[in-house]
């Protein structure tokens, strides 16, 4: 080994020191069989943008179909199985993982101050899990395509009695029930797992209060996550079972109850909405306050939304079925509960729009990505009010403003914020910088994409369009290509967000420890950090305190000026070395 | 920060329960066992009453498994809290789902031959 | 950060490295235990709404289909698992006090008594589908509650949503005469339905457990579990304590009403 310099000592990097159920064996089980959360969340990064991009493109064809009325390139089948593939992909393995599994999974044991999560068997069994329930969701779904069989036509949400053996025949939707099954438990073991990691392995001295908020947010998401998702695994597990065996539990025609599978399946799939939104506000809190360098408003007040909401996110999943056969009553109680579900949100957004006020403010990407989720989370939030209304929901429900409302709150804010967060840690994990100007611009591509496709469908759905329609009345035709143009300039964007990412974590510029000048533990490491995450443990910065942050040219980044002796601490010192050989 | 417990041999991970404690509740789920089967046969008056009752033994015996069985009454009180909360999201969950069925029973076709008298509606135009 | 305990005496071998001691793992597991049982109450959960739902507004189909379980096999099926739970809460002790003698006879007769549940059940499940008695469509019973083949030229009502002459809907209609097949009241198959997904839900819970406690008697005999590492069992006993509760539950509102 190379002499040990003490003021330089030297570190390997996560990215070239192995441990998994190979030992240290590199390669590809030294990823794919791999123990450390770091490298497990860069796998389901990968696995994530590419359903992402699989999703997009049905998500484009769909589009390009609706360009003109009438038949564009696709027969209604087709539209039916490619929005049911769509709207599957994304829900269930781009945004309910997105930003737990894959920003979580890098972020959490560091924010935390932890070697690594609680269970980084389980950790790895969860990303299998994710792997296998892809593979037969995507598979179920392409066999509409490449066999004589019906595909899986059904949407996303797989409504009784039509997705019953009687109406729609066929193994696609019973292979991709079991695929969703698979990937409801990937979700819970994670939960889980960040529960536990949560109490049990926080840095000395970080109470519950002086944890990043990014932390309460995934907290919160692991609550619902844990209570919520065994009713879709229980809900999918009997479609199954009642389309494999015929039981009847959905079916009227044998007694049982279509309505109460709506009750079952949107139990779970309203705190799934949570389950994507809460980590992305837990994103979007640490990029406020870093690229504001000013302390968080109402550290408090977002800590304790993020839980209530989580609780709240329980009491309306009714607001789903008010015009499916739910009683009068039940709609009412529900409408009233969602009405108090807009409160702690509301509590964050002007939290972070406090922060903003008098900060220092930066716009580089992950800001870019930050004021857009504010502006567009605002917008969806509010529009899902609208939809609260009974009255007005009986008008909406199944229209084009519903699609607009849920892409406003999933796209708009969770997916922004997702690439917010991805561009924030990218330094870290990979080591490399992104292109600033690039991802700059693209983001603004992706504002003005987004806004293109779904503000023409707000105005859609409200004159009557209905969703989920092949064809449609000529009146619509301008504002469905003005939604198809934008789709594409929002789909080409994401497509070069995703190439330009790759390219930088092979050909980027090197990166410094800490970039942005943000005060959470995971920047007290270098970048990429070790095997263990701290070279050695650091003590814990003040939260959310930038006095002793400051930019050095030297480095390309923030080093930490101790206030007493003016000694600057920077990790720039760390030397980064080949690890020699075995342990 | 757990409740160690001092067994014969020391001090080890978690409370040790004692046979006395493992016996006893063992003995009286088997005793509730049998009064259940035998208050199976006897009519309360009321097909509700009957239920009460078998559900009251139930979770008499329920409770005696998750308290000593599962330790809970010597463990944390955290864990305690979580499964409180599962039981509250699950009651929750029937709560609802009941007060709907039962306001739209009454569309419900149940029988072919006795079907509810639902009035098709004509808008105005 | 980590310290190797490789075959270190005093400690056990089996403490990951990331820990900071065995009290550590002990306790992040069993907050991980107690985070899954809450999750597998929301997985029955959804069963028992549907159960309650169904009896709430149709509690003649219970009535009438209750009368063709075995109270015997299901009452026999109760005391095995309270047994096997004993056993299992005692093996968590034997684990903490280091005796492995009595640790691998207890997990050996939880084993035993969850064979013996599962041989029980497949024995009621033989003998439903020879009576025909299943669950939605397949429900075709060949025998009334008594166990009593209907009689040669009985007409057989097919009991499935608009059957003639139904019980429960008009409490009128008088009893059958002699010779007459007993009518059961409409869609009594949605009584199998719910009997069949809930109790063969439970079944393949007390698998699993199978599965779990014979990797657990393997790792006892060989002496993997110490009193400062003995998680697994403690974690696997709570995991069938729910099995065990969740049956306390099953038996009284399917046998015994």
């Amino acid at each position: 080994m190379a002499k040990e310099n003490p003021e330089n000592p030297s570190y390997t990097s996560f990215l070239e020191d192995p441990h998994g159920i190979m030992g240290h064996r590199g390669g590809f089980w030294g990823w794919f069989g791999t123990f450390d959360h770091k490298r497990i969340g860069i796998m389901y990064l990968c696995g994530i943008l590419a359903s992402l991009m699989v999703g997009g493109l049905f998500a484009l064809l769909v589009r390009l179909e609706l360009f003109f009325p009438g038949e564009t390139i696709i027969g209604p089948q087709a539209y039916n199985e490619f929005f049911t593939l769509h709207g599957a992909i994304m829900v269930f393995l781009v945004i309910v993982p997105g930003i737990p599994a894959a920003l979580g999974n890098i972020a959490l044991p560091m924010q935390l101050g932890a070697p690594d999560v609680a269970f980084p068997r389980l950790n790895l069994a969860s990303f299998y899990l994710w792997c296998v329930g892809a593979v037969l969701l995507v598979g179920a779904m392409a066999m509409g395509f490449v066999t004589d069989q019906t595909g899986v036509d059904t949407g996303w949400t797989f409504y009784t009695p039509y997705s019953l053996k009687e109406h729609t025949a066929g193994d696609a939707i019973l292979m991709s029930l079991v695929g969703v099954f698979l990937l409801g438990f990937s979700s819970i073991f994670t939960g889980l797992n960040f529960l536990t990691t949560i109490h049990k392995f926080r840095a000395k001295g970080m109470g519950w209060f002086q944890m990043p908020l990014n932390l309460w947010a995934l907290y919160a998401t692991g609550i619902m996550q844990v209570l919520a998702t065994p009713v879709l695994g229980i809900t999918v597990l009997l479609l199954s079972v009642e389309r494999f065996l015929e039981i009847g539990i959905f079916d009227p025609v044998l007694g049982g109850d279509p309505i109460l599978f709506q009750h079952f399946f949107w139990f779970y799939s309203h705190p799934a909405v949570y389950i994507m939104i809460i980590p992305a506000m837990g994103v979007i809190s640490e990029l406020i306050t870093t690229f504001s360098h000013k302390h968080i408003f109402g550290y408090r007040f977002i800590a304790w939304s993020s839980l209530s909401l989580a609780l709240l996110s329980f009491l309306v999943w009714g607001h789903h079925l008010f015009v499916s056969g739910q009683s009068r009553m039940a709609g009412m109680i529900f409408s009233a509960l969602t009405f108090t579900v807009a409160i702690p949100s509301a509590i964050k957004v002007f939290n972070w729009t406090a922060t903003l006020y008098k900060g220092v403010i930066r716009l580089q990407t992950p800001m870019l990505y930050a004021l857009s989720f504010v502006l567009l989370f605002t917008i969806g939030g509010l529009t899902g009010l609208f939809l609260g209304v009974i009255s007005i929901d009986v008008h909406l429900h199944d229209t084009y403003f519903v699609v607009a409302h849920f892409h406003y709150v999933m796209m708009g804010s969770t997916l922004v914020a997702f690439l917010g967060g991805l561009h924030y840690w990218f330094p870290k994990f990979t080591g490399k910088m992104y292109p600033e100007k690039l991802g700059q611009f693209i983001s603004v591509m992706v504002f003005f994409g987004f806004n293109l496709t779904f503000l023409p469908q707000f105005v859609m759905g409200s004159r009557g369009m209905t969703r989920r329609y092949w064809d449609y009345d000529p009146e619509f035709t301008l504002m469905h290509q003005l939604s198809t143009i934008g789709a594409f300039v929002l789909g080409i964007s994401l497509f070069i967000v995703v190439c330009y990412l790759f390219w930088a974590a092979y050909k980027g510029e090197k990166a410094p420890p800490n970039p942005w000048g943000a005060s959470t533990l995971e920047w007290e490491s270098p970048s990429p950090p070790p095997l263990y995450n701290f070279v050695e443990q650091p003590p814990l910065p003040e939260l959310y305190e930038y006095d002793e942050l400051v930019y050095d040219d030297e480095e390309g980044g923030y080093v930490r000026k101790l206030r007493d002796g003016g000694e600057v601490r920077s990790y720039r010192r760390y030397v980064r070395s080949k690890p020699s050989g075995g342990h | 920060m757990a409740a160690h417990g001092h067994g014969e041999h020391g001090e080890t991970l978690s409370h040790i329960a004692s046979m006395r404690v493992l016996v006893g509740t063992f003995v009286a789920l088997l005793f509730l066992t049998v009064i259940t089967v035998a208050a199976a046969y006897v009519d309360f008056g009321g097909r509700g009453l009957n239920l009460a009752v078998a559900m009251l033994i139930a979770t008499v015996k329920a409770s005696l498994v998750i308290l000593y069985f599962m330790h809970l009454r010597y463990d944390r009180l955290f864990h305690t809290v979580i499964f409180v909360a599962g039981l509250l999201a699950a009651t929750l969950f029937l709560g609802f789902a009941l007060v709907d069925r039962g306001q739209y029973e009454d569309d419900v076709i149940w029988d072919k031959d006795n079907q509810p008298a639902i009035k098709p509606y004509t808008p105005e135009l | 950060m980590s310290e190797h305990a490789h075959g270190d005496q005093k400690g056990s071998r089996f403490i990951q490295h990331h820990y900071d001691d065995a009290q550590h793992q002990f306790d992040s597991g069993k907050l991980a235990i107690w985070l899954f049982l809450a999750q597998e109450v929301l997985f029955f959960s959804a069963l028992f709404v549907a159960y309650i739902i169904f009896r709430t507004q149709h509690p003649e189909i219970f009535e009438y289909g209750s009368q063709y379980l075995d109270r015997t096999m299901g009452a026999v099926n109760t005391l095995v698992l309270i047994g096997s739970s004993f056993t299992a809460a005692y093996a968590v002790r034997c684990a903490q006090l280091r005796n492995q003698r009595t640790l691998v006879i207890c997990l050996a007769i939880t084993l035993a008594c969850a064979l013996g549940f599962l041989t029980i059940k497949y024995f009621e499940y033989s003998e439903k589908i020879h009576h025909g008695t299943l669950y939605g469509k397949k429900f075709v019973p060949h025998v009334d509650p008594d166990g009593a083949t209907f009689p040669e030229d009985a007409v057989i009502k097919p009991c499935i949503h608009g059957s003639e002459g139904n019980l429960g809907a008009d409490p009128s209609i008088p009893p059958p005469a002699e010779g007459e097949a007993a009518p059961c009241p409409d869609n009594t198959n949605m009584f199998f339905t719910l009997y069949f997904a809930m109790t063969g839900l439970h079944g393949l819970h007390v698998l699993f457990g199978v599965f779990v406690f014979i990797w657990l008697l393997v790792r006892a005999m060989k002496g993997h579990f110490t009193p400062d590492y003995y998680g697994p069992v403690d974690y696997a006993a709570l995991y069938w304590h729910l099995v065990d509760l969740i049956w306390i539950f099953l038996f009284p509102l399917y046998y015994l009403i």
